[in-house]
């Protein structure tokens, strides 16, 4: 079963039209990498997948629900979490706290449950030492992490990445992408944004290249990487990959 | 009789002191209670406006805008005047309740929405991806990190709600300054004019100064913290 459906979305900021008929479909523990050039769409469509952004037309479907501004709270609730590119941790509580507010106040966990499974995915991430400090004092390369296992902590079976390491130090980018890649040996259907070839290579199960708010093309990582089809994406290859 | 080195003029205003008290004690009481109507109408509104739902930020932006560029005076007479002509006269001290509450919470609104707006985008978009409903995502993401930056207008503004008890004078109030200018212009107790606005511009000062440098020192701590946790990231 699909576990996000995307279907016939538009999107417009003003009379930008940033989202042109976008069409797809993840399966459940499907790992799928967006990529294409700045202003192609990819975030807006990984952000339509959690109604950050409301599509202008068509439909969003995740795990079979169909999202409307009524019931996205709680479908997005019950199903998603998201690693946003600024990491967007919550300044004013430890890093603990960052981890347990949502299981706590969203998902019926009790405070003993929430820091064990805060404590499990400080592991998981390896920042278990972190737990009592606030986010501020972190890199941004711990802070990705921290977020990453704040997106866990809420045991969605959805994750979605919009450009987790764009914003991050050259050197701590690494780290980064390798708890992402360990987390790709999960069940969990990921959806990804990334500049990150190496990357999408090495986990996509299903690559995405849009540009002008279109897709282009969609494959293996082998397909995408060896065969593409067509001229745009060996164009936007050619200037990446030197 | 009424210099300001009369020693009778200053005697006199010793002598009636319980008018300066009881004055105080209306404005003080008046000021309390339209504080907590204020705070319900700044918080009620604030949120309004920083909503999206376009009903609510109109409804709250006329709120405001009608409130804060029309003069208080006129508010409070027409709110007076208004109800006194209705049948339902309220009483003087209800009537400023009422109003100052009106006026201030127009301002409170105004400082509520700053702060909230003051919060960075991604914040509120961290609570929305993580599935909180409008109002916890307030209670505990955006309000917490937007009380800082709240508190210290919002001590301002209820140092003015403090000064402004005083307007109610227009509709024949009893505050501070309205007991003032009945003490001086009494047929008993009229005349020593400069030591009796001294001492009413004291009582104000006392109250109000405390409370305007608490406001600026929370601004200053908060610049401070913010400068150091922009060297800390260095």
């Amino acid at each position: 079963m699909a576990m996000i459906k995307l279907e016939n979305v538009n999107k417009y900021f003003g009379d930008l039209h940033v989202l042109k008929n976008v069409n797809l479909e993840v399966k459940e523990g499907e790992k799928l990498v967006i990529i294409g050039p700045s202003g192609s769409g990819k975030s807006t469509t990984v952000r339509c997948m959690n109604y950050l952004e409301t599509p202008s037309s068509g439909h969003v479907y995740i795990n079979g629900h169909l999202l409307t501004a009524a019931n996205k709270t709680r479908v997005i609730r019950e199903n998603a979490s998201m690693v946003f590119q600024q990491f967007n941790l919550y300044p004013h509580m430890t890093v603990l706290k960052n981890l347990t507010l949502a299981p706590t106040k969203l998902h019926h966990k009790s405070k003993k449950e929430a820091e064990e499974l805060a404590y499990h995915y400080l592991e998981v991430v390896g920042l278990k030492d972190k737990a009592h400090v606030y986010p501020s004092t972190l890199s941004g390369g711990q802070q990705q992490r921290i977020a990453i296992a704040r997106a866990l902590c809420c045991e969605s079976r959805i994750i979605l990445f919009d450009e987790p390491t764009s914003a991050l130090d050259p050197e701590t980018i690494q780290e980064v992408l390798d708890v992402m890649i360990k987390l790709a040996k999960e069940n969990i259907t990921m959806v990804v944004v990334t500049h990150e070839m190496g990357f999408a290579r090495q986990v996509a199960d299903r690559i995405v290249f849009m540009a002008d708010g279109e897709i282009i093309e969609e494959g293996t990582p082998d397909h995408f990487f060896n065969n593409p089809e067509s001229d745009r994406v060996r164009q936007f290859l050619g200037k990446i990959i030197r | 009789m009424s210099g300001l080195l009369s020693a009778r003029a200053w005697n006199k205003i010793w002598v009636y002191r319980g008018t300066f008290i009881l004055g105080l004690g209306n404005t003080l009481k008046t000021a309390a209670i339209a504080l907590l109507l204020a705070l319900f109408l700044g918080i009620v509104f604030g949120l309004m406006a920083t909503s999206n739902k376009k009903i609510l930020k109109t409804i709250s932006r006329v709120y405001v805008e009608v409130i804060q560029n029309t003069p208080i005076l006129l508010q409070m007479c027409f709110l007076y005047y208004a109800l006194a002509f209705s049948g339902h006269s309220p009483g003087i001290i209800i009537t400023g309740i009422l109003a100052l509450g009106i006026y201030t919470g127009a301002y409170m609104a105004e400082v509520i929405r700053a702060g909230i707006e003051a919060v960075p985008r991604g914040q509120f978009e961290a609570a929305g991806a993580q599935g909180f409903s409008y109002i916890s995502m307030m209670f505990y993401i955006i309000i917490p990190q937007s009380i800082k930056v709240i508190l210290p207008p919002m001590t301002n503004t209820i140092v003015n709600m403090i000064k402004n008890t005083s307007c109610l004078y227009i509709v024949g109030g009893a505050d501070l300054l309205s007991l003032t200018y009945s003490f001086v212009t009494g047929e008993n107790t009229g005349g020593s004019y400069a030591p009796a606005y001294i001492v009413c511009g004291v009582i104000f000062f006392i109250i109000c100064f405390p409370l305007s440098t608490i406001a600026s020192t929370w601004e200053n701590t908060l610049k401070k913290r913010e400068r150091r946790s922009v060297l800390n990231k260095v």
